[in-house]
Parts: C-alpha cells; structure tokens; sequence
C-alpha cells in the first residue's frame, strides 16, 4: 500500500464531497473500533454465539476424484447463520453504525445474500434497513426477496440501467448523498470508496485466520493453492488475507465468464477489463473506449458486476494472485457436481470456485491440497438451477 | 484568464448574480443539443455547462439520468462532448463541460484538459474527483490554463472549504442541499450558510446549483451567490416537449425568466 486507502494505484476515494465527510467518519470509527478489545470482544461474541463461528472445514473426497484426485477442503462459510460469508462483514458494520449513533442502514445487493444479512443484523440491532436490488436480481433471486422482507426490511427494485447490482450500487449512493446524515451505507464488498475496501477486508479475514490454523491442524502444512469466487471479491480477500505473506500458497480467483469472455457476454473485469474509476473507487472495470461502464453478465447475481476491489487488481498486478474466468455452464457443471458427490449444494457463485478447483486439481494432481472457499449454499439458486438443468417446478 | 474568469468578474461589476445553464451534450439529439445551446444563449444565460453523458451518475436524479440514458444510446462520445462545447463558446457564452471522473481518465488526463482548450472552453467541474485524487488533474489544467471547478456540500466542514478552494479555478461549485440533482420546490437554507462559510475562505465567485428551477429562486440565490446554475429544470421542459421546437421555445422562455431573476437579487 502506498498511502491509507490504496492499494498500488488503484483504490482511493472518487465520491462526491457531500460524502467525504461520513467516509472520514467511518474510517475513525472503524480504525478506533480494530484497537477497541471491547468491540472485537462483542463482535467475536456475536460470531461464535449467533454467525456460528468458527466455520468447519470438509474433506470433499468423493469431488476430489474428479478434480484430478487433489485433496479438497470445503471452508463452509455456507454454514454460517443466513448461508454465506456475507455476515461477517455485517455484523461489524453494523455494531459500527450503532457506535456512530446512526438508526438507518442501506444496503445493495446482487444475489440477495448481503441484503439479507444486512436485513439479519439490522433486526438484531433495530435497526431501519432499506435493501437496493436490481429489478431483474429480485426476480432471478425471488426467494431472498421475501426473507428480507420477512426480515422487516423494504426492498426497493431498481429500473435504471442493467437492472442489476450495479445500478443497486448507484442507487443507494444517491440514497446515501441525501440521507447521510442519519443513515449508514453498509456495502456489501471490497469495493467503493477508502474505508470500504480496507474495512471489509479487516471484517472477513477471520475466514482466511481459522483456515490456515485449521489447514495446519489437519494436514500439517499449508494448501497449495487457495481458491474463491471473484464478483466484488469479498469472500476471496478473506479468504486470501492471511495467506498473502505465505508466498508459496498460490492464491486464485475465478470471475465469472459468463457465456465466455470472448463473448463480451461476461463479468471477468481482471481478466477482460481495464483501470479505471467505478463506484468510488480506481480498479479494474469493463468499459468500453469513452469509459462507460459495459453491462457484464453472469448466471450467478452475485458476480454480476462490471467492477472489483482495488485490492484484487493490486495483487493481480503485482503477481502475488492469479485470476481465471469460468464460464456459466463449467460453473453449473460443478453446481451439480458438489451436489451429487458431497451432498453440499453451492450457491452458484461459489460453483465457479469449485468449477476452478477442477482445473487447478488435475493441474497439479494426486500431491496438492487445495483450500476452497464455499462461500455460500445454493438454496437460493434451486429455481435457477431448476431451470438450468430442466428440472420441473 | 480564462473567459468564466471574465464573465464572473464582469456580473460582479454589473452587481448582481450569473446564470449558468447545464444541458448534456447528444441530448435531446446531437442537433437538437446545438439549438438548445444556441437558444439557451441567445435568452441570456451568461455561461453554459456541458455535460458528459455518464452510464452511472450517482449524483444525478431521475431527470438527468434519463437524458444522460437517452444521449448515450444517440451514441455520444467525447468528440460529440468537444463539439458540443465549441457550440457554445462560438455563441460567445463561457462554456465549461461538467463530468464524472472516468471518462476523463479513459481519454487521457492532458488530453482531455487540451482538448477543452481547443474548443475555447474555460474549465471543466469534476462531481467525483476528490482533492486527494487530483494531482495529476491539476497539472494538466494548469499547463492548458483552464479551470479546475470543484464542488463543496453542505456537509464539508470549514477546514476543508479552505483546501477545495485552493485548487478551484472559475467558481466554487456550491451544492445547495444533501442529496442529487433535480428541482426542489424550495432551496435549503442550507445554501445561504454554506455561501457565507465559502466567503470566509476565499475571493473565488460562488455559484450555487442542485433544485433551481424558477425565476424567484434564481432571484432569491443571486441576493448572496455570484452564480445561479440550472439544469433539471431546462431538461424537464425539453423531456416533456411535444415537439422539439416546443422545447426550445420553453427553454427559451425559461431562460429569460431566470435572466430576470438573476438581476433583481440585489
């Protein structure tokens, strides 16, 4: 990092002054909250007696034959209460927002999965809560629709653009500029502007900490290669954090293909998009030559984004970790292959971890251990697998 | 000296406020851009704001968004940008382009500031580009002469006026209220207090923008601001027209009406 809030190049804050003076807000919070044994004491609480940390780790050995017999290990952040990795980031953002003295939480979402932790903590904390969704996300993602609401959150569908998480994003940005005062934006990724990167970071790095002491344990030495999904890349960092140091662990994030990166039809922004400034932060973005977003495309909501955390795009550029597109069908293949052979159904943006897995195992064969992250459980997905794979409802 | 700079210097003299109208540039067409320009001109207003249509502006409300979406699938780029603009500087107003910051980058920071320059443009308001992230910025529109416009809210406090002043050229961009662009029924009180906060920081010209739409607005804000800037209110009217000559004739209309209030303020 070359100064607070960058990584490298990218990073920063490109957000409209009105908001400049709630990020600084934020950042003292957060930064006074990391060195407060009270609030990581009351936020570790909150994990072990209510998110169910910490999260097990699963042998997958009948996938594993599949995968050219690597050894597989499942970190089941899918176990976790409200089924994905998306709550540990919530619930310290929003214990942050009761510590600032705001009663209103915003939120985006793409899959659902944030905005229903997001909804989760604020009924814990009593908090308002209002949850921004692509109208085209609340139909692909129905189910999660409902359990916010019953959750006692409103969902606002938004008609603007794709109709997806990036125009979520900008409309609780414009909710945010107008209402800053009493409301805080609880992102969903490492993205955005400086404190999110960083801040969100630092709430999911317990993923990546239980697993290397977990890894040690059970196998006496450190995995091979770390693998996780890639939209935003929340669950990927950390997942990722605290095996940064260790250089021989090949870290590797799967973005989503889409119909395939030679397509245009995708949401692979390391893999086929360019620097530059989206949503308040520098990174990688799909753009086309006058900087306009391009609208990306994914089967899986939540990779569905033209943008990913400045962080990802540091760590590409200077080598430390690797990134490959994984097309939707390779990805419902491993859906139904996880299925089948673990009895564990994946949300489908994890699919593209494990579809990676399969790659990366039959790369290094029979002597690897590969940690995955199981970022989320697919039940939300059963209607679009169903109709993927033909399967009537 | 750039002709914002002498366009503010001489409303100053005139003791009362300028009025500077926004329209976005392919917006309702690439034709109908230039006539509105030319219309917008030719009513009085004394500067004209370009904008760069932009796929995901978080500062903007309904109504800009939708002519923003209506420019963008016209195609514009930024040549379309730069055309626009020497429309407007040909008429003899002081023209800036306004935009959100990666389109800047994609074209190329020196680039992009020679170009308004070329174009006889006068400066260019950057909405997201934070002061931390503007060296690069500063140095290309110093080495052009054009002006650096940021924007301050509402919200930013007194130490950091004094910081975003410093690197502003042309006016400091005051918005008016916490929230995105768009008419209001009335304009916050907010906008008085944070008029007075600038002063105390700086000699700069301080126009006002965000809700403007009417002739007693514009009169009530030029009482204290050296700019009144209007933009929703202009693209309402050519969004809601029949026809595009009976948008021009409403902007038109409009226009002089704000012409108007702009000078009784005083």
């Amino acid at each position: 990092m070359s100064s607070p809030g960058h990584f490298g190049e990218y990073g920063g804050r490109f957000v409209p002054e009105a908001l400049i003076g709630a990020l600084n807000e934020l950042e003292i919070a957060h930064n006074t909250a990391q060195k407060d044994p009270e609030f990581l004491a009351e936020l570790a609480e909150l994990h072990r007696t209510y998110t169910g940390r910490p999260s097990i780790i699963t042998e997958a050995k009948r996938f594993s034959e599949h995968a050219g017999g690597a050894r597989i290990f499942l970190k089941r952040e899918d176990l976790n209460h409200t089924g994905s990795h998306k709550i540990n980031n919530v619930l310290g953002q929003a214990l942050l927002t009761k510590r600032m003295g705001k009663k209103r939480i915003i939120a985006e979402t793409g899959a659902g999965q944030h905005g229903v932790a997001s909804a989760t903590a604020a009924a814990l904390m009593g908090l308002d809560c209002v949850v921004y969704m692509g109208e085209e996300d609340t139909h692909r993602q129905a189910l999660n629709v409902a359990r916010m609401k019953l959750l006692g959150a409103e969902v606002v569908p938004v008609t603007s653009g794709s109709r997806t998480l990036k125009d979520a994003i900008n409309e609780a940005m414009r909710d945010w500029v107008t209402n800053v005062a009493d409301t805080h934006y609880l992102l969903g990724t490492v993205a955005g502007p400086h404190p999110f990167p960083t801040m969100v970071r630092d709430f999911h790095k317990i993923i990546g900490e239980e697993a290397r002491e977990q890894m040690l344990a059970l196998t006496g030495r450190l995995p091979d290669a770390i693998l996780a999904c890639v939209g935003g890349g929340s669950n990927a960092i950390g997942i990722f954090n605290a095996f940064i140091p260790d250089s021989d662990v090949r870290l590797i994030g799967l973005e989503a293909g889409g119909d395939g990166v030679e397509t245009g039809r995708h949401a692979a922004t390391i893999t086929g998009g360019t620097p530059g400034v989206l949503h308040g932060t520098r990174s990688y973005v799909l753009q086309d030559a006058n900087g306009q977003t391009i609208e990306s495309h994914s089967i899986s909501a939540g990779l569905d984004y033209p943008g990913v955390g400045p962080e990802h795009a540091y760590l590409h550029d200077i080598g430390r970790a690797e990134y490959r597109a994984i097309n939707d069908d390779a990805a419902m293949a491993a859906f139904s292959l996880l299925s089948r052979t673990e009895g564990i159904i994946p949300a489908i943006e994890t699919a593209h971890a494990l579809a990676g897995a399969i790659l990366v195992g039959k790369e290094l064969g029979p002597t690897a251990n590969l940690l995955i992250n199981l970022s989320g459980r697919g039940d939300k997905d059963v209607q679009t697998a169903a109709e993927y794979f033909g399967i009537p409802l | 000296m750039t002709q914002l700079d002498s366009v503010m210097a001489k409303v100053r003299a005139e003791n009362r406020a300028a009025l500077i109208a926004y329209i976005p540039a392919g917006f309702p067409s690439q034709e109908g851009c230039a006539k509105a320009i030319q219309a917008l001109a030719a009513a009085g207003v004394d500067a004209i704001e370009i904008g760069f249509p932009y796929s995901d502006p978080v500062m903007d409300g309904p109504v800009i968004q939708e002519a923003a979406e209506i420019s963008l699938k016209g195609g514009t780029n930024a040549a379309d940008v730069f055309a626009a603009l020497k429309v407007a500087t040909d008429t003899g107003v002081a023209a800036v382009v306004m935009t959100y910051w990666n389109p800047i980058e994609r074209y190329g920071v020196n680039e992009f500031a020679q170009s308004i320059a070329n174009n006889g443009g006068s400066g260019v308001i950057t909405p997201d580009l934070t002061i931390e992230e503007s060296d690069r910025w500063l140095a290309a529109t110093s080495k052009t002469g054009i002006n650096p416009i940021y924007v301050v809210a509402p919200s930013t406090n007194d130490a950091r006026l004094a910081d975003v002043t410093a690197k502003t050229g042309g006016f400091v961009y005051a918005a008016s209220l916490m929230g995105v662009t768009g008419t209001r029924t009335s304009v916050s009180t907010d906008a008085s207090n944070l008029v007075s906060r600038v002063r105390t920081v700086t000699d700069l010209p301080i126009s006002v923008g965000l809700g403007v739409s009417t002739r007693e607005q514009a009169k009530s804000l030029a009482a204290y601001a050296d700019g009144v800037i209007v933009g929703s209110a202009f693209i309402k009217l050519l969004l809601e027209a029949k026809t595009e000559q009976e948008g021009l004739d409403a902007i038109s209309h409009l226009a002089k009406e704000l012409a108007l209030g702009v000078r009784e303020g005083r």
